[in-house]
């Protein structure tokens, strides 16, 4: 693969791991917060069917966005409402509901199968994206891309540097104590939840206007369980779970780029690339080699290492918290 | 309302007999839903629900569909039920049935003999499917803290990955792959059906067998007992005597041993050979019949055989009125759904008291961390 | 600022934990509130410190009636608590821990908070390390931190609720002078929520003594223990004596056993348990006796060295394997480590009963769990639930569950959060558990515990051992230098 092949490809894995990022970012403030949104995989669907349609009919691509994040916004909330105010489980209800939204996206999209619509349009930089290689891969492409990795950004400085983003991981730590410092704990765990579910709507959008054009049955199933599954081995941290992101869509690129290389390979071995890494990486992540490989580290280096590195949920999630 | 009263549970005379009434109003409203989405398509509720009604039981060939499909849910449903009292989210049971299938499939397609030979070679290989798929999931959890959800779902894309494999591969049908299915099995390594419908009468028996035996463990057996201290504390459990890893395991490939059963019931009398829908989706099915049957082991044929109806029914109403199959879905959907939101008028009405519509819902530690041996405790 | 309580009441249904208190707490001075366990002392403090309302009464400070409705708002107006587990965040820095709730803004500022920090650590001789993890530090220093937090946020009423537990003799002196700061140079008011006499004795002017929910007496410090303790029970409780006993041979042994793990390694342990002896680890949490013990449960492996019982080399066998022959565990935390919320008495039975039959016989069991039941004085029937017993009736169920005879028998703070009552009872089991020849080995955290029931006394600093005690010969002043690391 010579040069312009590399770079388009880097281009192409950061562009199809953009909604990917932007998803894993929403529920990253979600589950920090102590809610786990398990409806994620029914979320995406419903909201890249929404924003398509909704953007085909207005032929407005900001009203298409809304409009999902609408949608993702609503899911969220009903998980948050369930396990918070009526006490059920968020496990059950989120799985309730990414069934029913793969369900309901099938159904209510019937119509627009196979329709074209309206896309995100190529926004390159200029003078930045000619910057030799990261200039083609990363500013010439569309606010999809830009939006998500600035929110990369975003995220990370809200969660660790700013006062709301201690009252979020407070409250998905120990509520209790939270709690006793005067924050709202459930109220944040609406916010959070909800605001999450907006940017999973975003990232469904992403999908059906931008990364994987139109709408059809079953469009985008299975992206949020992978989005779920990248926030876990991204220990809660916005910055790895870009990374786990973008090793995701690095494997589908890697996965046609074998395909071609060994033909005689059955498509079987290539398929299964993601679910197969997906086990590993989780496995990695449960077993105690960070632990192990922390201790081994010079004394001075483990105290920064072990904050860089830790992989363990927060200690209050899918708890739910009664106040007073 | 004072608190004496409360605390009695006995509300006052005229909120009476809303609270008896109350159970049936998550079910309306998902009615009501329902009705709302076909009026949206232009669609009378009415006619579209006596269009799914005929075609669940509108003769009989159509009514054994719906017995037949509603069998392998069955004993899908009460395998989950075995690993929700462990505390288990066997999210994993479609890649279990699907397993199960496959193996059923080997012996059909392998092995030449009668069918009185064939038939119990099948059932036994598809258990064995089941369960292994199922250790697979659960060693993954025990000895990888690798949470059951995701290694479940990993699981049933790589079943899947298998099936299609198999289809259009080694076992493709001698015009060549369609991706359709595998070559259609020998007539005698097929359940026996009752005339020309997809159910029989032999799997009515392993459904029956399935719940007996389910019923007892849960109520009568220590083992049972030991799966359900598992479920809700599993350190405790484990001081107390309990082989929390050995018992998870067990749990599942229990569970994952009915799932392949189901697999193999679809394989041999639903259809006739190795198809790319093999589960049908009845793995998830299960996991929402369990929970709307509040994990009670009673509940769960009625609502079996509801959810069975509905499906079945709702094909036909994309025949007769295009509108897509996956009402029956929604339908299916928004009912466990609204049952989990308000099914239970004391969470909504009468103060803020914890209680659940769900008594036995499993309380799952959501983290790569789970485990359930010391070590997480032990130590200073 | 001057704190008046009138006829503060509050009821759990029919349960009066609070029933008429009033009380006035001047500034500048230290009180004491004592009472045994269940008496109110907690309820009370939450209730002044904003955490539940009371159910009638008023609170008044400095003359003004107030109303707290959550312990953020009650430091707004001056009432600060420090809980015995400090309401910290564990996973936080210091620097974070210290300004989450602060007020100032979305960014934080570091540089601020850390002077500050550093500063009012440094007025009252605390050392603090502002990037430290909070998980990384002992409990005296998170006490500290907490200290700092309330008075920061404003505190001119700060309640302790039984600070000392779990902290070094030398962090205990640091805390009772930065008191003492407090009251005399700064005159804010004081309330010391404690079951150690001598520590009230130590510290405070005036003790309220809470029995059943109500003010039963108040009294001016020093005075003689016998007087508040007399207030405290309505009698001066009967402890029972502890038989003399001969003691056999060794059943337990460990040998240069070294246990390692990523927090504290524990070397070279040497030491011996006889039957019929009971011998109590001291020192404080973290220390390595919750690591040994859980070796001689086989929760956990020695990474060198040997483990016998009764002569057989049993360091490799698990937790499992060693309760079938004759080991019993009773770990501290009754519900999380040890029974099953949801599940009934009798359920327990048949989980812990060494024969298991496949199919339960479950009237068999329930007149067995009853018959248990009537043994060992349990307030429960055999289809109650684990959670719906007390805490001292759950300690008596986790006794009923363990086998006889056992070869050993070993305890984390069997009476951790007991009255006197449950207490006493406990003892008497286990004295009964040695007459069957049990070796029984236990950790507690209360000193005067072990010098009366113990024969010998291992001491536990930093992960290492001390030499072996005499219980006979030694005093809870020797004990608390070894637990302070010195010889």
């Amino acid at each position: 693969m010579n040069d312009s092949e590399f770079v388009r490809v880097m281009a192409s894995i950061l562009l199809q791991a953009s909604p990917l990022i932007i998803a894993v970012c929403g529920e990253i403030l979600t589950e920090r917060s102590g809610v786990v949104n398990l409806s994620l995989d029914g979320s995406l669907l419903m909201a890249a069917m929404t924003g398509f349609v909704v953007g085909l009919l207005t032929q407005n691509l900001w009203l298409g966005f809304g409009a999902a994040a609408l949608v993702g916004a609503l899911f969220a909330g009903i998980v948050a409402f369930g396990s918070i105010r009526l006490g059920q489980s968020q496990v059950a209800i989120g799985f309730v509901l990414a069934l029913l939204g793969d369900d309901l996206s099938a159904f209510l999209g019937q119509n627009y199968t196979r329709t074209p619509g309206v896309a995100v349009p190529h926004t390159p930089i200029p003078i930045l994206k000619d910057i030799p290689i990261i200039g083609p891969v990363i500013f010439d492409q569309d606010i999809v891309v830009y939006f998500a990795l600035v929110l990369i950004g975003i995220t990370w400085w809200w969660l660790n540097r700013t006062q709301p983003g201690l009252r979020l991981r407070g409250s998905g730590e120990r509520p209790e104590a939270a709690f006793a410092r005067g924050v709202g704990v459930n109220r944040v765990r609406y916010l959070y939840t909800i605001l999450g579910g907006a940017l999973v709507g975003i990232a469904g959008a992403a999908y059906s206007l931008d990364v994987k054009i139109g709408w059809s049955d079953g469009h985008v199933r299975g992206f949020g369980w992978i989005a779920l599954a990248i926030v876990i081995f991204g220990g809660w941290s916005p910055i790895r779970g870009a990374f786990g992101a973008l090793l995701f869509g690095a494997t589908k690129a890697l996965a046609t780029y074998l395909q071609r290389a060994f033909p005689e390979v059955s498509v079987v071995a290539f398929n299964s690339i993601p679910w197969v890494l997906m086990i590993l990486v989780l496995l990695a992540v449960g077993s105690d080699y960070t632990e192990r490989f922390i201790s081994a580290m010079p004394k001075d280096w483990q105290r920064p290492l072990r904050r860089v590195l830790r992989v363990s949920p927060p200690m209050a999630l899918g708890t739910t918290f009664h106040e007073g | 309302m004072n608190d004496a009263e409360l605390s009695q549970g006995k509300p006052a005379g005229t909120q009476n007999w809303l609270l008896r009434l109350w159970p049936i109003v998550p079910i309306i409203a998902a009615l009501l839903f329902t009705s709302g989405l076909l009026l949206l398509f232009n669609a009378g509720p009415l006619e579209s629900y006596s269009a799914m009604w005929t075609g669940a039981f509108g003769d009989a060939n159509k009514t054994f569909s719906v017995l037949a499909f509603w069998i392998p849910l069955l004993l899908a449903s009460f395998g989950l039920l075995i690993t929700f009292t462990a505390g288990l989210w066997n999210i994993g049971i479609e890649g279990q049935i699907i397993l199960g299938a496959i193996f059923a499939s080997w012996v059909a397609l392998k092995v030449d003999g009668p069918a009185i030979l064939l038939i119990p070679l099948e059932l036994l290989a598809a258990m064995v499917g089941g369960a292994l798929w199922a250790g697979i999931v659960a060693v993954l959890k025990t000895r990888g803290k690798v949470n059951e959800i995701f290694g479940g779902l990993a699981l049933n894309n790589l079943a899947i990955i298998l099936t299609n494999y198999l289809i259009s591969g080694p076992w493709q049908p001698p015009e060549g792959g369609s991706f359709r299915g595998t070559t259609p099995f020998q007539e005698a390594a097929l359940l026996p059906r009752y005339m020309d419908t997809r159910f029989s009468p032999l799997s009515l028996v392993l459904a029956v067998s399935a719940f007996v035996i389910v019923f007892f463990i849960l109520r009568g057996t220590t083992w049972g007992l030991k799966l359900k201290a598992l479920g809700k504390n599993p350190y405790s459990a484990f001081l107390l005597g309990v082989r929390s890893e050995r018992e998870t395991i067990m749990a599942m490939m229990f569970c994952g041993a009915l799932g392949g059963l189901a697999g193999a019931v679809r394989v041999l009398s639903w259809f006739d050979s190795l198809r790319q829908s093999i589960s049908g989706g009845i793995g998830f099915l299960a996991l929402l019949i369990v929970i709307l049957a509040a994990y009670r082991i009673f509940w769960v044929p009625l609502i079996a055989l509801f959810f069975s109806a509905v499906l079945n029914g709702s094909i036909t109403l994309q025949l007769r009125t295009q509108l897509h199959s996956s009402l029956g879905g929604i339908l299916t959907g928004v009912m466990v759904l609204f049952v989990l939101l308000f099914g239970s008028a004391k969470q909504l009405g009468i103060g803020k008291t914890k209680q659940v519509v769900s008594e036995g819902a499993p309380e799952v530690t959501y983290s790569p961390a789970d485990t359930i041996v010391p070590g997480k405790h032990g130590g200073d | 600022m001057r704190v008046e309580l009138k006829d503060i009441r509050k009821y759990f249904g029919q349960v009066k934990a609070n029933d008429g208190i009033n009380l006035t707490l001047e500034p500048g001075k230290i009180y004491a509130l004592v009472g045994e366990n269940g008496a109110g002392k907690s309820t009370l403090m939450k209730i002044l410190s904003g955490y539940q309302p009371p159910t009638s009464g008023e609170i008044l400070l400095d003359g003004q009636t107030v109303q707290l409705h959550s312990p953020a708002d009650a430091l707004a107006h001056g009432v600060g608590m420090l809980y015995q587990d400090p309401l910290d965040m564990p996973p936080f820095r210091v620097i974070d821990n210290y300004l989450l709730g602060s007020n100032g803004g979305v960014r934080l500022d570091y540089k601020t908070a850390r002077a500050e920090l550093e500063g009012l650590a440094g007025r009252y001789g605390f050392d603090i390390d502002v990037n430290a993890m909070i998980d990384s530090l002992s409990m005296g220093e998170r006490q500290q931190l907490e200290l700092v937090r309330l008075l920061a946020g404003g505190a001119e009423v700060l309640i302790l609720d039984e600070p000392t537990t779990g902290i070094s003799a030398e962090q205990k002196e640091i805390l009772f002078e930065s008191i003492r700061k407090l009251a005399r140079e700064e005159g804010k008011t004081v309330i010391l929520v404690s079951h150690k006499l001598e520590e009230v004795q130590d510290l405070c002017l005036y003790a309220y003594v809470l029995r059943r929910g109500q003010l039963v007496g108040e009294q001016e410090l020093p005075c003689l223990n016998e007087q508040l303790v007399e207030m405290m029970f309505g009698q001066v409780p009967q402890r029972t004596r502890r038989p003399a006993f001969d003691v056999g041979e060794p059943v337990l042994e460990l040998r240069d056993v070294t246990i390692d793990t990523y927090q504290l390694t524990v070397p070279d342990i040497n030491l011996s348990v006889r039957a019929g002896e009971i011998f109590g680890f001291a020192g404080l949490e973290g220390s390595g006796q919750r690591l040994v013990m859980q070796a001689c449960a086989g929760l956990t492996q020695p990474n060198q060295g040997h483990i016998y019982l009764n002569g057989q080399d049993v360091s490799r066998w698990g937790y499992h394997r060693l309760q079938a022959n004759g080991v019993g565990y009773v770990a501290a935390g009754r519900l999380e480590e040890g029974l099953v919320a949801g599940l009934t008495l009798t359920e327990h039975l048949v989980l812990a009963r060494p024969e298991k039959q496949f199919f339960i016989d479950w009237k068999d069991n329930a007149q067995e769990m009853a018959g248990r039941i009537e043994k060992y004085q349990i307030i429960g029937r055999p289809e109650t639930t684990a959670d719906a017993l007390s805490g001292g009736n759950q300690q008596r169920l986790l006794f009923a569950l363990l086998n006889t005879p056992l070869k050993l028998l070993l305890l984390e703070h069997p009476t951790r959060g007991l009255d006197v009552r449950s207490i006493d009872y406990t003892w008497q089991l286990l004295y009964k558990r040695r007459d069957d020849g049990t070796a029984i080995l236990f950790i507690s955290a209360d000193l005067d515990e072990i010098i009366e029931h113990s024969d010998r006394i291992a001491v536990f600093s930093g992960g290492k051992m001390s030499r072996i005690l005499d219980a006979h010969e030694t005093t809870a002043d020797e004990l608390g230098h070894l637990i302070g690391g010195q010889e």
